[in-house]
């Protein structure tokens, strides 16, 4: 037989049976759909988690202070209280090979306010090189100015939602706003960029470090942000915070070093593992479809008796009539499969329209997977009910009307 | 052709074996026409199924076109009722949701003819039997008689070397039965072995040989060698 025939054959006998053909579809198309739908969701986590990470900054080491200890033993009887970071710290930083740029920061909440508008914000107190690290981009005016750090011109940069809020549509630069108890003028805008890690950059107001540590009266930093020189400088660089911090604080680790690499390595790790579950789970819709085709092929064998008799009768062979079968099991779950990707497209199309922030994407492996998966269930449970009819005796299948 | 030696036949009945066919010597030549006859019961299906190649005997020896088909494979065996043998049924075994032109066209695709003869060689044969304006309706919407003679067309697609009718007229009334028994005699005119299994005895006597069937046994054969 030649495969076209074949194939006109069992679509005709598909189609002979609308509403068992339906629901088998049906049945393929939502086991497809969920596999490709899950996959899109927990591909799109994956993709979400890396890039908050990647607008925290590219090699980016986070210097913390306190040491997180995982030893395990009793507690230190003596209270140890950890040293805070300086500003003299984190510029003790600069001078090595391995690190591009070191950004202190100061984190407090004050009052903003211009005319009689008032606002609560964060205060962010850094330096220029928070712009590089933090893939800052302007909407206008200029960000901080370099210059030395530990002196605080009183100049501040905000972020856009403060800036609506405070200005509305007027141009805040060159403006004098008051940050607490000290006045600031105003040298830039912050583009929107949405949010990173949490901290909303749109509703802060960015101020030097040195200035910032006198509003909030302090001489401790909340963390330094270093970049290293490259993705292979980021251990040297860790080694080298370590050291030098060491030195200065009097041999004591008092100070913890995440690196972005590590962290984000480890968040991919978990939601990938997530992602092939949650798929796992989804197959499992799969392969009851597959049963059901398996269920409806066997009534469909039993319904056509009298069918494969007569083709048997008029000389089709046990292969022939198995072909038969499983092109029907094929056809099933390719056009289930094919309205599964339909049905999934159409409800990632649903979710981002839900959910605008959220990456949700369909990875291709996924989609080749769902697909492939539904074709070989589709045969391997279309094996049994064809060969069944194949077996069947041609002079008992024939009595029957 | 067509030459049975000691064949038997044993259906399991429940925990009784029973006696299809015992010992049946039976030898048919080409072109003839052969009546099989004989009450419910005798073996009259049995022989047939046997002579189509459904069936395999129990004991003895059925060859057909000197070939030994007790030695056959399912699929030799496939192929050669493909291409010797045509079956015409009672109950005519159309598939319903093929149209007529389809049904006819069936034995051609199970044997790979290529889809141009396909066409022009269905249109002859239904055209032949003056079912032209029929080609595109189903089993449904076509009279009994018309349902038969698609079948008879569908069995002699392939030019097959014998004819086996199965009470070709059992569902027919009187006047399309008649027809169909004419077609059926045509064609054994033309050369092709006809055996018939019927009740009636009017039919049979049409018939140039009669075989009698009684308890799996050969009772009469007018045409005995």
């Amino acid at each position: 037989m030649k495969t076209g025939d074949v194939i006109k054959f069992s679509a005709g006998a598909l189609s002979g049976y609308p509403t068992r053909t339906f629901l088998m579809i049906l049945a393929m198309a939502i086991g497809v759909a969920s596999v490709i739908l899950l996959t899109a969701l927990g591909e799109g986590a994956r993709r979400y988690v890396t890039n908050e990470f990647t607008s925290l900054g590219t090699y980016l080491l986070i210097v913390l202070p306190g040491r997180s200890e995982t030893t395990g033993g009793p507690p230190p009887l003596l209270g140890q209280t950890p040293r805070d970071l300086t500003l003299e710290d984190a510029l003790s930083l600069t001078r090595h090979s391995a690190i591009r740029r070191v950004a202190p920061i100061t984190v407090g909440s004050a009052p903003v306010s211009w005319k009689h508008r008032d606002r609560e914000v964060t205060v962010l107190g850094s330096t220029e090189a928070l712009f590089e690290i933090r893939h800052l981009s302007m909407a206008q005016g200029k960000f901080i100015p370099a210059g030395d750090p530990t002196r605080g011109p009183a100049v501040c940069v905000i972020g856009y939602k403060l800036k609506r809020e405070l200005f509305g549509n007027q141009s805040p630069l060159g403006q004098w706003v008051r940050i607490g108890e000290r006045r600031f003028r105003v040298i830039g805008e912050l583009a929107k960029k949405g949010q990173s890690l949490g901290l909303d950059m749109g509703d802060v107001v960015v101020v030097p470090v040195a200035s910032a540590q006198t509003l909030f009266n302090t001489s401790s930093l909340f963390r330094i942000l270093v970049q290293a020189n490259g993705r292979d400088a980021v251990p040297r660089a860790k080694e080298t915070i370590l050291t030098a911090i060491r030195e200065r604080h009097e041999g004591e680790d008092d100070v913890t070093v995440i690196t972005q690499d590590a962290l984000l390595s480890t968040f991919d790790r978990i939601l990938r593992t997530m992602t092939l579950s949650v798929a796992g789970i989804a197959a499992i819709s799969l392969s009851v479809a597959g049963i059901l085709i398996m269920n409806v092929m066997l009534i469909a064998v039993s319904q056509r008796t009298s069918e494969v008799g007569l083709l048997k009768a008029i000389g089709a062979q046990n292969i022939q009539i198995i072909r038969l079968f499983l092109a029907e099991s094929a056809i099933l779950s390719l056009i289930g499969a094919g309205f599964g990707v339909i049905l999934a497209f159409l409800g990632t199309w649903g979710l981002v329209r839900i959910f605008p922030r959220f990456p949700f994407t369909v990875p291709i492996w996924a989609l080749c997977a769902a697909v492939f998966v539904a074709l070989v269930t589709g045969l391997v449970f279309g094996v049994m009910p064809a060969r069944r009819a194949a077996k069947l005796d041609p002079v008992q299948a024939l009595s029957r009307r | 052709m067509i030459h049975l030696a000691g064949i038997e036949r044993t259906f399991l009945v429940g925990d009784e074996a029973v006696n299809a066919l015992s010992n049946v010597n039976f030898t048919v030549r080409q072109g003839e026409y052969v009546a099989i006859m004989g009450p419910s019961g005798s073996g009259k299906s049995t022989l047939l199924n046997i002579i189509g190649l459904l069936d395999r005997p129990d004991k003895g020896i059925y060859t057909l076109e000197n070939l030994d088909t007790t030695e056959l494979t399912d699929d030799q065996r496939a192929s050669m009722r493909r291409n010797k043998i045509g079956f015409v049924f009672q109950f005519f075994h159309l598939v319903p949701r093929l149209t007529a032109a389809e049904n006819v066209e069936l034995p051609m695709i199970l044997a790979d003819v290529d889809s141009a003869t396909r066409k022009s060689r269905v249109q002859e044969a239904l055209s032949s039997l003056s079912l032209t304006d029929r080609t595109k309706h189903r089993p449904d919407q076509l009279s009994g008689g018309q349902r038969q003679r698609v079948a008879i067309a569908r069995a002699t697609i392939m030019q097959p070397d014998v004819i086996l009718a199965d009470e070709p007229t059992g569902n027919l009334d009187r006047t399309s039965g008649i027809e169909v028994i004419r077609i059926l005699e045509d064609l054994n005119h033309k050369g092709m072995t006809l055996i018939m299994v019927t009740h009636d005895p009017d039919l049979s006597q049409r018939a140039a040989r009669r075989v009698q069937l009684a308890d799996g046994n050969i009772a009469t054969d007018t045409g005995g060698f």
